[in-house]
C-alpha cells in the first residue's frame, strides 16, 4: 500500500512533465512541415494565404499573353467568356503549382497584432489597476475596502467570453463613437483586454502591497511624510517585485487570451495604419481557422500555436524571476 | 506643494478605482439587463435546436465535471508528492515550475494540442477531447492548491503520526489531508469554476452540438462554444439566447466562487 501510494504520487507528478513535453513535441511535429517550408522567415513575413510563383517558367508568360489577347479581343464579351477565363486561371493554377508556385503564409500580422493589443491593454490597465490597489489598501476605509476587494476578486473570475461579447455589442460602438473608425479594431481589442485584466492585476498588486509591514509605513508617517510620499518611497519600493510580477502575469494572460479578443479584433490580415483599424492576433487566427484547415495550412496554424506557446513561456519565466526575488 | 501633490495623488487613485469599477459595473449591468430579458423556463426545458439551452448547459457541466473527477486524484497526488515525498530537491522545484508554466499556457494552445492528438486521429470532435483539454487546464491549478494547503499543515502533526508508528501513507491520508481538506476542497471548487467558463480550448475539441447528447465519444454540446456561435449570428433572437447563456454562465461561475469563498472563511475561523 505504502509503495503503491508513493508510486502513484510519483506518476502523477511526472504526468505534469509528460503533458508539457508532449505538448511541445506534438506542436513541433505538427508544425514541422510549415517550419521546413517557411523557416524562421515565417515570423517576419506579412502575407497570409497569398499565392506566389517562384521560378517563372517560359510557359506561363505565354499563357498570360494569350489571356491578354483574348481579353483585348472580346473585351465586351459576356459570362461565357468569363467562365472561360476562369477556367484558364485554374488551369494556370494547377500547372504553376508543379512549377514551384506556393502559397505564402506569414505570421507577422498576427504577431504584431498580439503584441500591440497586449501593449494597449497594459497601458490602459496598469494605471487603473494600480489606482485600485492603492485605493483599496491605503486610502479607502476598511468598511469600503472589503466589499470592493471581494467584488474585484469575483470580477476576476468572470469568463473571458463575457468580456468579448460586451466588447462587441457595447464597448466597440462606444469607442467607435469617440475615436471614429470601426467597432472592431486593434484599439477596441486592446481596451477590452485591458478591462479584462484590471481585476486580476489589481487583486495581485493589492496582495503585494499588503505585504508591506505597517511598521515601515507608520514610521514614515511619523516623520511627517504625506500619503503620496509614503506610497512612492516606502510602499512601492518594498512591494516592487510583487507588483512587477503581477503586471507580467497579467501581460501573459492578455497575450494568450482568445475569446475576449476574438469578438472585437476583426480577424483581418492587414497591418494597422491607425489603431482604429481591424487586424488579427495569434489566438484569434487559431480560433477562427483551425476547423477548416488541413495539410500545410493546418501545419502553419500549429507553427503559430508553437510561437504563441514560446512567447507565453518566456513571459512566465520572466515573471517567475521577479516573483522569486521577492522570497 | 507637497500637500497639493498628495491631494492630486489621492484624487487620481480614487478616480482610477471609480473608472475601473465603472467598467466592471457596466459589464455586469449589460449582462443582467440583456440576460434576464431572455430568461424563461423554456431556456431550461428545451435544447438549443428548439431555442433553449438545456443540452448545452448540461453538456458543459458534464465535460467540466468529468475533467474535475479525473483531475482531482491526479492533481492531488502530484501535490502530495511535491509536499510529502519530494523534499526540497531540485526535481521538486522543477516540477513546481512546470506546473506554473502549464497554468499560464494559453488555453487555445492546449486546444491545439488536444486537436492534434485526438481530433485528427479520430477524425471528428468529441466530448472526450473537450474533457482532456479541460483536464490539462485544471490539473496544474489543483496541484498548486494542494501543494499550498499541505504546506500549511504543521510538521509536528506529521511527526506525531510517525512517532506512534503510522506509515507515511496513513499519516498523509488520515492526518495531513484531513487537516487540509477544506482548503483543498475550496481550491478544487475554484478550479472547477475556472474551467467551466473556458471557451477557447473547446472550440475545436468538443465543438458544440444543438442536440441532446450524453455520449462523450461524439461531438458534444458546450455552453461557452454555443454562446460564441450564437453571439456572432445575425439573427436577433439567437444573439438574445447567447446573452441569456452568458448571464447563466456568469451567474454559475460567481455562485461557485462565492461558495468557495464562504467555505474558506468558515474554515479560517
Amino acid at each position: 500500500m505504502e509503495l503503491i501510494f508513493k508510486k502513484l504520487a510519483q506518476i502523477s507528478a511526472s504526468l505534469l512533465f509528460v503533458i508539457l513535453a508532449a505538448t511541445t513535441i506534438v506542436l513541433y511535429l505538427s508544425a514541422k512541415p510549415a517550419i521546413q517550408e517557411f523557416g524562421a522567415g515565417f515570423l517576419f513575413e506579412s502575407r497570409w494565404g497569398v499565392e506566389e510563383t517562384k521560378n517563372v517558367s517560359e510557359v506561363v508568360p505565354n499563357q498570360e499573353l494569350v489571356v491578354d489577347g483574348e481579353d483585348a479581343d472580346d473585351f465586351m464579351e459576356d459570362e461565357d467568356d468569363f467562365i472561360d477565363d476562369e477556367d484558364f486561371v485554374t488551369d494556370d493554377d494547377t500547372e504553376s503549382e508543379t512549377n514551384d508556385s506556393e502559397i505564402i503564409y506569414g505570421a507577422l500580422v498576427p504577431i504584431i497584432g498580439t503584441i500591440f493589443s497586449t501593449l494597449i491593454a497594459m497601458l490602459f490597465s496598469i494605471p487603473i489597476a494600480m489606482g485600485i490597489a492603492v485605493f483599496l489598501s491605503e486610502i479607502a476605509s476598511a468598511t469600503l475596502a472589503k466589499p470592493i476587494s471581494i467584488a474585484i476578486e469575483l470580477l476576476a473570475s468572470i469568463p473571458s467570453i463575457i468580456y468579448g461579447m460586451w466588447g462587441l455589442f457595447y464597448f466597440g460602438p462606444f469607442i467607435a463613437d469617440i475615436f471614429g473608425g470601426n467597432t472592431v479594431s486593434l484599439l477596441v481589442a486592446g481596451l477590452v483586454l485591458g478591462v479584462m485584466v484590471i481585476p486580476f492585476m489589481a487583486a495581485l498588486s493589492r496582495d503585494a502591497i499588503g505585504t508591506v509591514p505597517d511598521m515601515l509605513k507608520e514610521s514614515a508617517y511619523a516623520m511627517g511624510a504625506t500619503k503620496l510620499e509614503v506610497i512612492k518611497d516606502v510602499v512601492f519600493p518594498y512591494a516592487k517585485s510583487g507588483i512587477i510580477g503581477s503586471i507580467i502575469l497579467s501581460f501573459g494572460r492578455a497575450l494568450g487570451e482568445t475569446m475576449a479578443v476574438a469578438f472585437v479584433i476583426g480577424g483581418v490580415y492587414q497591418f494597422v495604419g491607425k489603431v482604429t483599424d481591424p487586424t488579427n492576433s495569434i489566438p484569434v487566427v487559431l480560433a477562427n481557422s483551425f476547423a477548416e484547415s488541413s495539410g500545410l495550412s493546418l501545419s502553419v496554424l500549429f507553427y503559430l500555436a508553437l510561437v504563441l506557446f514560446v512567447m507565453s513561456f518566456m513571459v512566465i519565466v520572466v515573471a517567475k524571476h521577479y516573483l522569486l526575488r521577492r522570497k | 506643494m507637497r500637500l497639493i501633490m498628495n491631494r492630486l495623488f489621492i484624487i487620481f487613485s480614487t478616480l482610477a478605482a471609480v473608472v475601473g469599477l465603472f467598467f466592471l459595473g457596466w459589464i455586469l449591468y449589460t449582462l443582467c439587463a440583456k440576460g434576464l430579458a431572455g430568461l424563461s423556463l423554456q431556456v431550461f426545458t428545451h435544447d438549443l435546436i428548439d431555442g433553449g439551452l438545456r443540452n448545452v448547459i448540461v453538456g458543459q457541466l458534464i465535460m467540466s465535471g468529468v475533467a474535475t473527477i479525473i483531475g482531482i486524484p491526479v492533481g492531488m497526488m502530484a501535490g502530495i508528492y511535491l509536499q510529502e515525498y519530494g523534499g526540497n530537491s531540485k526535481l521538486t522545484e522543477f516540477i513546481r515550475d512546470l506546473s506554473d508554466v502549464m497554468m499560464s499556457a494559453p488555453s487555445i494552445v492546449v486546444g491545439t494540442f488536444v486537436y492534434a492528438i485526438i481530433v485528427i486521429p479520430t477524425g471528428h470532435t468529441s466530448g472526450w477531447a473537450g474533457v482532456l483539454a479541460l483536464f490539462i487546464l485544471m490539473v496544474p491549478i489543483i496541484v498548486r492548491t494542494t501543494d499550498d494547503m499541505l504546506k500549511l499543515v504543521p510538521i509536528e502533526l506529521r511527526e506525531a503520526g510517525m512517532a506512534i508508528g503510522a506509515s507515511k501513507y496513513h499519516v498523509t491520508m488520515n492526518i495531513v489531508i484531513r487537516y487540509a481538506r477544506e482548503g483543498i476542497m475550496t481550491g478544487i471548487l475554484l478550479a472547477f469554476a475556472r474551467v467551466v467558463g473556458e471557451t477557447a480550448p473547446l472550440l475545436y475539441t468538443s465543438g458544440s452540438s444543438e442536440f441532446w447528447s450524453t455520449d462523450l465519444t461524439s461531438t458534444f454540446p458546450s455552453l461557452t462554444v454555443s454562446i460564441y456561435n450564437l453571439a456572432t449570428m445575425p439573427d436577433e433572437e439567437m444573439v438574445q439566447l447567447g446573452w441569456t447563456g452568458a448571464f447563466l454562465l456568469t451567474a454559475m461561475v460567481l455562485i461557485i466562487n462565492l461558495i468557495g469563498r464562504y467555505a474558506n472563511n468558515k474554515q479560517r475561523r
